[in-house]
Parts: structure tokens; C-alpha cells; sequence
């Protein structure tokens, strides 16, 4: 492919609906995922700095407190939210991505 | 990568024998503690400098030393990142922090685990996607190349020489302490190491060892944790009840009254005094949480897969080994306050424990598995300092060799041997620069080190790659002068700051009060890139401008992107 041509393809698959719908789908999916770590995160710490006596509260009738779930909660929503992205990207935007490339001829 | 590994797993196999005899050995002398320790230290190191001989034969080019030819898998580079990640401070400074005040740890474990997912979820496909060595290449992509290589050189030296100075003043005193060798020696033996992975194996040497002590930490805290919940029936519930009893007992014994004494007991299982007021604590959290998205020897390791689908699965695995990992040392902490927290053994009459505050997660291994058991967790303590000093010092030296000499000095007219002589340099200068400031920091409080690289990545590195991979006005003067104040204001914030201030220099009440400099340099950091970018009227401006497009193309579709092992 001369670099002509090349340049001609990128700018056609930039300019493709299908592309932008796709490369738009992924970032807002990022944006949502961050904003519910960040979010669960911050508000872990405000409980923290504002009712302690929340998060030292026993559950279940014994010492467990509820802080126990509510941060291990939180290491598992971390690796869980990984994993949704993760797979989300890997088998859907991404074959959806090699198809729209395949199609340019790229 | 397979004979590689089935090569690890048989020498594995070869080392444990002469360890074992070792063991037999140090028992009858009576100093089991520092024989086994020594014997299982020596296998790792063993071990490691054949890795590095054999990864050293393979290095040849600066793609080679930088990103071991791109050919590492997802799977292998999340193991090595949870390596790079899971230093000794966080395996023995959280279990320490728990067996002190039980729940607090925990708030520590989850903002070092947060900023994983953010680092996905934002940059992790556009990093693999735009950069070839290191994450300037990823910033500079669009813009001039020397204002915006120096300031990431800049900040990358910076960070590495706050967070090499933590590693090696922690390494040289806790060698002191399980080796019994004096704190120079134990820096020396550390430098010299760390040298020798780098120099000679490059990436590929450090990825390995770095693999190979994430393996070892993650099984020895897991034996560890499976230990604590088998004495407590399995049952957290049984562990924290039994942890409560103990830590009101030891109130009671130290003469509160039966009231009080329950009421420190049961004060484990909440937040403690951990958080002092909401500013730092948001302040800290954010340093954490952004800082990680920021680390220059975490963002490097993106460029040793071959391509996005991998560098999502390393941050997913790296995710889920740090995540499990923190479950662990909750457990292990938890462990200690029962198991190592009723002996006297452990602890000198005043009930501090021997050998510093820090040594929770190692008398506990003793509790546990005696002296074989001792003696592996410290062998893997000192093998965890090594692999993060090594991955620090090759960020270093790329960050020299690669942004600085390369780019800016030579015009990116520098051959590949150029530029690896100059790397190989540097961490030369890297190794003799972290034993001396080892040397010299001996005597000082080192703790605030840490966060304050944290805050560093999160002010300076953070902002500059996101504005300049999602926001086509950012230009070359934005992301350089703009990223500088930001990583400033996070350093002199810190000096003014109590740690430093007061508790460090002793120059009485701290100008700057909380904790941490994240809540306000992490906005300085953008709010400077973002106006000197909008009224930026240079010529290079409306180049930066204009290369936006085709920057987010391939940042977007990988279409151009350095592919695996280019020569």
C-alpha cells in the first residue's frame, strides 16, 4: 500500500459511523466503570472520616463489623469490574474493531 | 518462554535440596533462624542469576532491554506487575498496621488496589497502543519532543529516587535484622544484585524475577493465611473473636478496667485513628488511587506484551493477584494478634515485639512453621525488595537512555547499541546512587517516601497522560510546564507537611496541615496543563493540534502500533 492509499484508509475509517459508534461505546463504558470505583472509593472514605460508628457496627450477632464486608467488598468490586471490562473489550469491541478495519482493507 | 520455565521449575526442584540440608544443619547450631534464611536466600539468588545468564544471552537490542522484545503474555505480565506492585512494605507494613490497630490496614489495602481498575478502564489499550519503551513515548506522542521527554524524565527520576530510597533503607534493615549482617553490607549486597539482574538481563531478567518472587510471596502468605483459618476452624468470625479477646485481655493486663479494656478490644474491628480528618483522607486516597495510574515502572511493563488484548489481561491479572493478596495479609494480620500477640516470645516485657514493629508477619511465620517456615518468609521478604529495586532502576535507566539521550540530547539519531550502552550506564549510576542514599538515609524516617512518590505519579504523570491522550487542545508547553507545577506543587506540598516538616526536619508546626498534597496537586496538575494549553498562540500549538486525530486513530485501533519484538 503506498502511503497515499494508507492515509486515504485511516481517513475513511476514522469517518466510518461504525468506528465512532464503537470507539464512543468503549470510552463511555470506561468513564462508567472508573466513575463506580471512584465513587465507591471516595464514599468508603467519607464513612470513614464522618461515622465511624457506622462502619464499627456489629453484623450478624457476633464481632464482625460492618466495615469487614463493606472494604473487602470493595477489593472484590476492583477485580470484578476488571474482569467486566476486561471481557466486554476483549471478545466484543475488539472483533467488532477487527471487522471495521477488515472492511477498510487495513 | 516454555523450556525457559520448565528450566525454573527443575532448578526450583535442585535448589530445595541443599536448602533443606541447610535447615538440618542450622537447627543443631542453635541459630536455625539465620541459617535457613540464608540457605533459601542464597537458592533465590542462585536461582535469579541464572535466569539473568540466560536472559542475557538473549539481549541484544534496547527493545530487548526495555521491553524483553514485547513477547511477554498478559498472564506472566500481571504476575509481574502484582511483583512490582507487592513490595515488602505493603506484605509487612499492612499485616504490621493490622496487628496494631486490626482494622485500619484494610483502608490502606483497598486504595492501593483502586487505582488498578482506573489504570484499565482509561489508558491501558491507548498505552499499549502509542508507546514503544516508555510512558513518555506515550505522552510526547503529538507534541515536541524535548520539553515534554525532559519533564517525564524528570518526574520518573524523581519518583524512582523517592521510592528506591523507601526500598533499600527497609532492605538494609531488615536484612540486619533476619541475617544478622551489618546494614552496609545488606544495602551492598542488595545494590550489587539488582545491578546484575538489569545490566546484564535487562527486562527480560527483571520480568522473571520478578515472577519468580510473586510466586514465592503469594504461596508463603497463602500457607500462611490457610495456617490462621485452620486454627480458627475456618470461621473469620472465630479469628476476629479471638483477636478481640486478646487485644482486651492485653488492655486489661496493662491495667484498664474491665469496661475500657472491652471497649479497646472491640475498637480492632473499626476505623481507628488511621484517618484524622477528612481532607487528608481524601488527599491520601486519591494519591493512591491516581498515583498507581502514574507509576513509571508499572507503565513500562505495558510495552512488554504484544498488543492491547494482552495489556488488558496483565492489568487483569495483576488486579486479581494484588486483590487476593491483600485478603491474605488482612488474615495474616489478624493471625498475628492472636497467635503471636499472647507470647511472650515474640515480644519483650513491654509487650513490643522483637525486632520492631514491623516484624508481625515474621514471628508469626515462626508461630506457624518454625524455623523452616521463618526462614522461607524472610528469604521472600529480602527477594521482594530485590525484584522491586530492580524493576525501579530499569525504569530509570530508560527514562535516561530512552527520553533523555536518545530524544533530547541526540535527536533520536542514536543506535539501538547507543542507547543501550547508555542504559546499561546509567544503571550503573543507579545502583552506586541507591546504595549510597541507602548509606545516607540510614538513620532517617523514610515512611513518608512512599506516599510522597505516590503523589508525585498522581500530580504530575497522571494528568499529563490523560489530557494528552483525551484531549486534542493540550500542547506541547501544557503538557510540559503544566505537568512540572503540578509534580511541584505535590514535592513542595510535602516538604511543608507534618512528616516532613515537623517529624523529619523538626522545624515545629507544619505550614501545609494534612497528610497528603493529592487533593490539591492532582487539580494544580490539570487546572496548569489545561490554561498554559488554552492560551498556548505558538506555532508548535497548532501542530499539537492538529496531530490529535491521527494520534487517537492508532491510539484507538493499534493500527501502526510497535508491534512484538521489532528489530
Amino acid at each position: 500500500m503506498t502511503a497515499e492509499r494508507d492515509q486515504r484508509a485511516l481517513s475513511a475509517i476514522a469517518a466510518d459511523p461504525r468506528y465512532q459508534a464503537l470507539v464512543s461505546a468503549r470510552a463511555r463504558l470506561g468513564w462508567w466503570l472508573s466513575a463506580v470505583v471512584f465513587f465507591c472509593f471516595v464514599g468508603y472514605l467519607l464513612l470513614i472520616a464522618f461515622d465511624k460508628a457506622l462502619l464499627a457496627m456489629p453484623i450478624g450477632g457476633g464481632v464482625t463489623s460492618l466495615g469487614i464486608p463493606v472494604g473487602l467488598g470493595l477489593i472484590v468490586l476492583a477485580i470484578v469490574l476488571t474482569g467486566v471490562y476486561v471481557a466486554i473489550a476483549n471478545r466484543r469491541f475488539d472483533s467488532q474493531m477487527a471487522e471495521i478495519l477488515r472492511s477498510h482493507g487495513a | 518462554m516454555k523450556a525457559l520455565s520448565s528450566a525454573v521449575a527443575i532448578s526450583l526442584l535442585l535448589v530445595a535440596v541443599p536448602a533443606l540440608g541447610a535447615a538440618l544443619e542450622g537447627e543443631a547450631e542453635q541459630q536455625a533462624t539465620n541459617w535457613v534464611a540464608i540457605a533459601m536466600f542464597t537458592a533465590f539468588v542462585g536461582l535469579t542469576l541464572w535466569i539473568t545468564k540466560v536472559a542475557a544471552a538473549r539481549t541484544r537490542t534496547a527493545s530487548d532491554f526495555y521491553t524483553a522484545g514485547g513477547g511477554i503474555t498478559g498472564f506472566q505480565n500481571g504476575l509481574a506487575m502484582a511483583g512490582d506492585y507487592m513490595s515488602a512494605a505493603s506484605f509487612l507494613g499492612i499485616s504490621a498496621q493490622i496487628f496494631a490497630d486490626g482494622y485500619d490496614g484494610l483502608i490502606y489495602s483497598t486504595g492501593f488496589l483502586v487505582g488498578w481498575p482506573i489504570m484499565l478502564f482509561l489508558m491501558a489499550e491507548r498505552l499499549r497502543n502509542l508507546g514503544r519503551y516508555t510512558f513518555a513515548d506515550v505522552v510526547s506522542y503529538r507534541f515536541a519532543q524535548p520539553p515534554v521527554r525532559s519533564f517525564a524524565a524528570l518526574s520518573t527520576l524523581l519518583v524512582v529516587t523517592f521510592y528506591l530510597i523507601a526500598q533499600m533503607v527497609g532492605a538494609g534493615q531488615l536484612i540486619k535484622l533476619l541475617f544478622g549482617l551489618p546494614y552496609t553490607v545488606a544495602v551492598l549486597i542488595v545494590g550489587v544484585l539488582m545491578m546484575l539482574y538489569v545490566l546484564f538481563g535487562g527486562m527480560r531478567a527483571t520480568t522473571w524475577v520478578q515472577i519468580v518472587k510473586a510466586v514465592m510471596l503469594l504461596c508463603g502468605a497463602s500457607f500462611m493465611a490457610f495456617m490462621v483459618m485452620a486454627q480458627a476452624g475456618f470461621s473469620l468470625e472465630a479469628l476476629f473473636a479471638r483477636a478481640v479477646e486478646v487485644k482486651t485481655e492485653i488492655a486489661f493486663a496493662a491495667g484498664a478496667s474491665a469496661g475500657e479494656a472491652a471497649e479497646r478490644g472491640g475498637s480492632i474491628m473499626g476505623p481507628g485513628n488511621f484517618i484524622k480528618d477528612p481532607v487528608s483522607a481524601i488527599s491520601f486516597g486519591l494519591a493512591l488511587m491516581l498515583g498507581t495510574a502514574g507509576l513509571p515502572h508499572i507503565l513500562m511493563r505495558f510495552f512488554t506484551v504484544p498488543d492491547a488484548k494482552e495489556a488488558r489481561k496483565s492489568v487483569l491479572w495483576a488486579t486479581g493477584w494484588i486483590g487476593y493478596f491483600y485478603v491474605l495479609t488482612f488474615i495474616i494480620g489478624f493471625g498475628a494478634i492472636v497467635l503471636v500477640g499472647t507470647s511472650d516470645f515474640y515480644q519483650d516485657e513491654t509487650g513490643v515485639l522483637r525486632g520492631g514493629s514491623n516484624m508481625a508477619a515474621v514471628h508469626l511465620a515462626h508461630a506457624i512453621g518454625g524455623d523452616l517456615f521463618l526462614g522461607f518468609i524472610s528469604a521472600v521478604a529480602f527477594a521482594t525488595i530485590l525484584a522491586v529495586v530492580a524493576g525501579l532502576t530499569l525504569s530509570a535507566a530508560s527514562a535516561v537512555s530512552h527520553d533523555l539521550y536518545a530524544t533530547v540530547f541526540r535527536h533520536g539519531n542514536a543506535s539501538s547499541q547507543d542507547e543501550l550502552r547508555m542504559s546499561r550506564l546509567t544503571t550503573l549510576g543507579m545502583g552506586a546512587l541507591a546504595v549510597l542514599l541507602g548509606v545516607v538515609f540510614e538513620h532517617q524516617n523514610v515512611a513518608f517516601m512512599v506516599s510522597l512518590a505516590f503523589a508525585l505519579a498522581a500530580s504530575g504523570n497522571f494528568p499529563a497522560l490523560i489530557l494528552s491522550l483525551l484531549w486534542s487542545g493540550c500542547t506541547t508547553r501544557g503538557a510540559a510546564i503544566g505537568g512540572t507545577i503540578g509534580l511541584l506543587t505535590a514535592f513542595v506540598l510535602t516538604l511543608l507537611s507534618p512528616a516532613v516538616w515537623t517529624d523529619t526536619l523538626g522545624m515545629g508546626t507544619a505550614p501545609f496541615p494534612y497528610s497528603s498534597p493529592a487533593i490539591f496537586s492532582v487539580p494544580a496538575g490539570f487546572l496548569a496543563i489545561w490554561l498554559i494549553s488554552l492560551f498556548d498562540g505558538s506555532p508548535r500549538a497548532a501542530l499539537d493540534k492538529d496531530g490529535y486525530a491521527a494520534q487517537r486513530l492508532r491510539a484507538e485501533t493499534g493500527i501502526g502500533a510497535s508491534a512484538a519484538s521489532d528489530h
